[in-house]
């Protein structure tokens, strides 16, 4: 095995260019564990702590270009105000020790469906920045990264640089079902994010299907039938929950039953909506 | 490889370092450093705390080629001389200790908590410990550890 170590962004295209092979690592809480568990052993590491720049988030121009290695812990810490789903979930990962040092980028990396990053992404319509050396750069929809399970639209020389998201328009919430508090692997996951100004409302649901998902269906329900400008009709919330239920394809494993998932789906989406129902009613009100 | 980097403020190296080893192999297996406790390998027990950097991580999830060159702390390097850090010395007197397995990383987490937050809530321990797990005995001991810890670094802030 080799341990790549640039310190450049251009090192490291080149160096991912030069070993498609080599598997990326930064936090390395996805990655060691395999190599740990001797579940996988890369030809090489490629090293990316020492690419300082992708530890850095800027604004511009009300959006957030979040590198790919900022750990959750500063996402909570810095980025709850204007990016709120995705520092819930980002309080939901691991352990303060793996939130220390886990990051979206890993998360997008490694596209588990039960990557706890990937639902409050696509609610809020978070695209995702790849490069690779002989190609340039890629912006992808979050919506069109996820292929499959642990699969993504990355191609083998390209590397994720970072994760563009707007300044939340509205309120955003990201619920999580496990079997504790702490350190735990979603069972499923749901995350709401109110688009007030096109009138929208932005859906991802996490662990209950290949791969993360919008429920589309419920989304365009909600657009044809939500009226921004009175309470929360309760028709109107059940049937968002009947169709975000419906938009999951979960499995039984040992987290689960695929019935339990596509109930729980149903629970966390009428919840966060509600939440978020109140927050911006509230806000407005107020 | 070889990889050097400062552990308890020296400089140490380790030589044939395999390049898929994590940073806590190399301190226990490599550097004489058996505070840290190899458990769950992959970051669930947090036993094997140390300090990168100042941040606490599970070192057995950081490849050792990640080390190079940065600052680690072990659980080996909270006291001074004989003299036990206050939160070794509170765990001691609390009898927070059963097999003392999950101690050392108990320590240091509970070590940077009380460096950030004075006097930490109940809720503010619970969660900065939530990554400890201890199978013996309850987290009561525990907690009263902590509690006792925060208070003396507190008064002397």
């Amino acid at each position: 095995m080799d341990f790549l170590r640039p310190t450049t962004w251009e090192e490291a295209l080149a160096a991912k260019a030069d070993r498609p092979g080599a598997v990326p690592i930064q936090g390395g809480t996805d990655v060691m564990v395999e190599i740990n568990f001797d579940v996988h052993r890369p030809e090489a590491l490629l090293d990316l702590n020492r690419v300082a720049e992708l530890r850095t988030w800027t604004l511009g121009e009300g959006s957030y270009r979040v590198g790919a290695g900022v750990p959750y812990a500063r996402i909570i810490e810095e980025l709850r105000e204007p990016l709120p789903g995705l520092a819930q979930a980002s309080r939901t990962v691991g352990s303060p020790q793996i939130r220390n040092r886990g990051s979206v980028g890993g998360n997008l990396g490694a596209a588990s469906p039960a990557g706890d990053s990937h639902p409050p992404l696509l609610a809020a319509g978070a695209v995702i920045e790849v490069e690779s050396r002989d190609r340039g750069v890629r912006m992808i929809p979050a919506d069109q990264f996820y292929l499959g399970v642990k699969r993504s639209a990355l191609e083998p020389d390209e590397l994720i640089r970072a994760v563009h998201l707007d300044a939340a328009p509205g309120p955003q919430y990201f619920s999580k079902v496990g079997t504790r508090n702490a350190m735990v692997i979603a069972v499923c996951s749901f995350a709401v994010a109110l688009h007030p100004g096109e009138r929208r409302v932005g859906t991802g649901l996490g662990s209950a299907a290949p791969t993360p998902r919008r429920a589309l269906e419920a989304e365009d329900f909600l657009s044809r039938e939500l009226d921004w400008d009175a309470r929360l009709d309760p028709g109107v919330l059940r049937r968002f929950g009947e169709l975000c239920a419906r938009a999951a394809s979960p499995i039984d494993d040992v987290r689960g039953t695929a019935d339990y998932r596509r109930h729980a789906i149903g629970v966390m989406a009428r919840r966060t909506l509600t939440w978020a129902w109140n927050d911006y009613r509230g806000k407005r009100a107020a | 490889m070889r990889v050097t980097f400062t552990v308890n403020g020296r400089e140490q190296s380790a030589d044939d370092v395999w390049e898929g080893e994590s940073l806590l192999y190399v301190l226990r297996e490599r550097l004489g450093l058996p505070g840290s406790k190899n458990a769950c390998e992959q970051g669930e027990c947090g036993s094997c705390t140390v300090y990168l950097d100042g941040t606490p991580v599970c070192a057995c999830l950081v490849a050792a080629g990640q080390a190079e060159g940065r600052q680690v702390r072990t659980v080996e390097g909270l006291a001074d001389g004989d003299r036990l850090d206050p939160v070794q010395e509170a765990f001691v007197e609390c009898g927070a200790v059963q097999c003392g397995f999950c101690t050392p990383g108990l320590i240091v987490q509970a070590h940077d908590l009380i460096e950030r937050v004075e006097r930490p809530s109940d809720a503010e321990i619970r969660e900065a410990l939530a990554g400890n797990l201890c199978r013996c005995t309850g987290y009561e001991k525990i907690l009263d550890a902590v509690r006792l810890a925060a208070e003396r670094k507190a008064v002397t802030r």
